[in-house]
């Protein structure tokens, strides 16, 4: 650990990053986590200002924790990690999204 | 003699080329693991998609919004944060080889992943006392369904960190256990993950939608 900043590559092709950039995603984790409680605990901010928050809140962490901690990024050797992972994206978008899509529809023309 | 120097030249070409196999055999194994994870994440969609939909049908009973302690959620979300870069110093540990580091951190996860553990079951326990069971509304099925499915996952980790800690004792930080710390490492990090959109779609939505 001399090179704290250093990316050697491990098995997996996983940059195992070093105490600094564990310690900062902590950390960032931290204040992500504490925004979005901390709004709907003490704020009285509106719905959609809430709703806002927490979703914009939710997304920068699970990017924290994907970059800091599970170490995807955009060199060649995550390469195939990042492109399965993106799919996966896409087919949990289309599921979620499209069964709350459906469901809302059936439920309005049912009623 | 010229015989002898050829097998030699041969058996370390073999041995160095055997190495490099078992390289790429870790990083292929860590890559299945990581579609394995890509498949959990598709499982867990289907889940939330379930309790989206089920959310607003609680059929007469308690709703979201008052039902769950927001504070006691904080905890369990901060137990399952320091579990997670805990975890980081046991990677970290590996990577400098020191195996008491390695132990010590893979200890410590365990007993901050127990925690988590523990409190879910305790809030379970409470909500079914209270009469707010998983048979008591579509809300509370999806509830206990998504919540209860990451809770187990994170059981199974809490296991497979004790079988990783008598692993290590046994045969220390081989290339097999490495590969195996760097799976277990995709899988905590991962549950870390889901537990966002958890506290973000359950309890954060419900206390205000």
């Amino acid at each position: 650990m001399s090179h704290p900043s250093s990316h050697d590559t491990s098995i997996g092709g996983a940059s195992h990053g070093s105490y600094t950039s564990y310690i900062i995603g902590f950390l960032l984790c931290v204040v992500l986590t504490a925004i979005p409680f901390g709004v709907v605990m003490m704020s009285d901010l509106s719905k959609i200002a809430m709703v806002w928050v927490i979703v914009l809140a939710a997304v920068a962490q699970i990017y924290v924790q994907l970059y800091f901690f599970l170490h995807l990024d955009t060199s060649s050797e995550q390469r195939w990690n990042v492109i399965a992972f993106i799919f996966s994206v896409v087919i949990m978008f289309v599921v979620v999204a499209g069964s709350i899509w459906i469901m809302a529809e059936l439920n309005y023309f049912m009623m | 003699m010229s015989a002898d120097t050829l097998s030699m030249h041969d058996e370390s070409a073999l041995h160095s080329h055997e190495e490099h196999c078992h390289h790429d055999m870790n990083e292929i194994k860590v890559f299945g693991f990581w579609i394995y994870l890509m498949t959990d994440c598709i499982l867990f969609a289907t889940i939330f998609a379930t309790f989206a939909v089920l959310m607003p049908n609680t059929a007469g009973g308690p709703g979201a919004s008052g039902l769950f302690d927001l504070k006691f959620v904080l905890v369990e979300t901060l137990l399952l944060l320091f579990s997670s870069i805990t975890y980081g110093f046991v990677i970290l540990g590996m990577h400098k080889n020191k195996m008491g580091l390695v132990q010590f951190w893979l200890f410590i996860t365990f007993l901050f992943g127990l925690g988590f553990v523990a409190m879910e079951l305790w809030e379970f326990n409470h909500l079914i006392h209270q009469g707010a069971g998983p048979q008591r509304s579509g809300f509370l099925s999806g509830f206990f369904g998504l919540v209860g499915t990451h809770g187990l996952h994170v059981t199974c980790g809490l296991i497979w960190i004790l079988c990783m800690m008598i692993h290590l004792s046994r045969r220390g930080l081989t290339e097999h256990n490495q590969a195996r710390l760097m799976c277990l490492s995709l899988f905590w990090h991962f549950l870390d993950v889901v537990w966002i959109c958890v506290f973000s779609v359950v309890y954060l939505f419900g206390a205000i939608l």
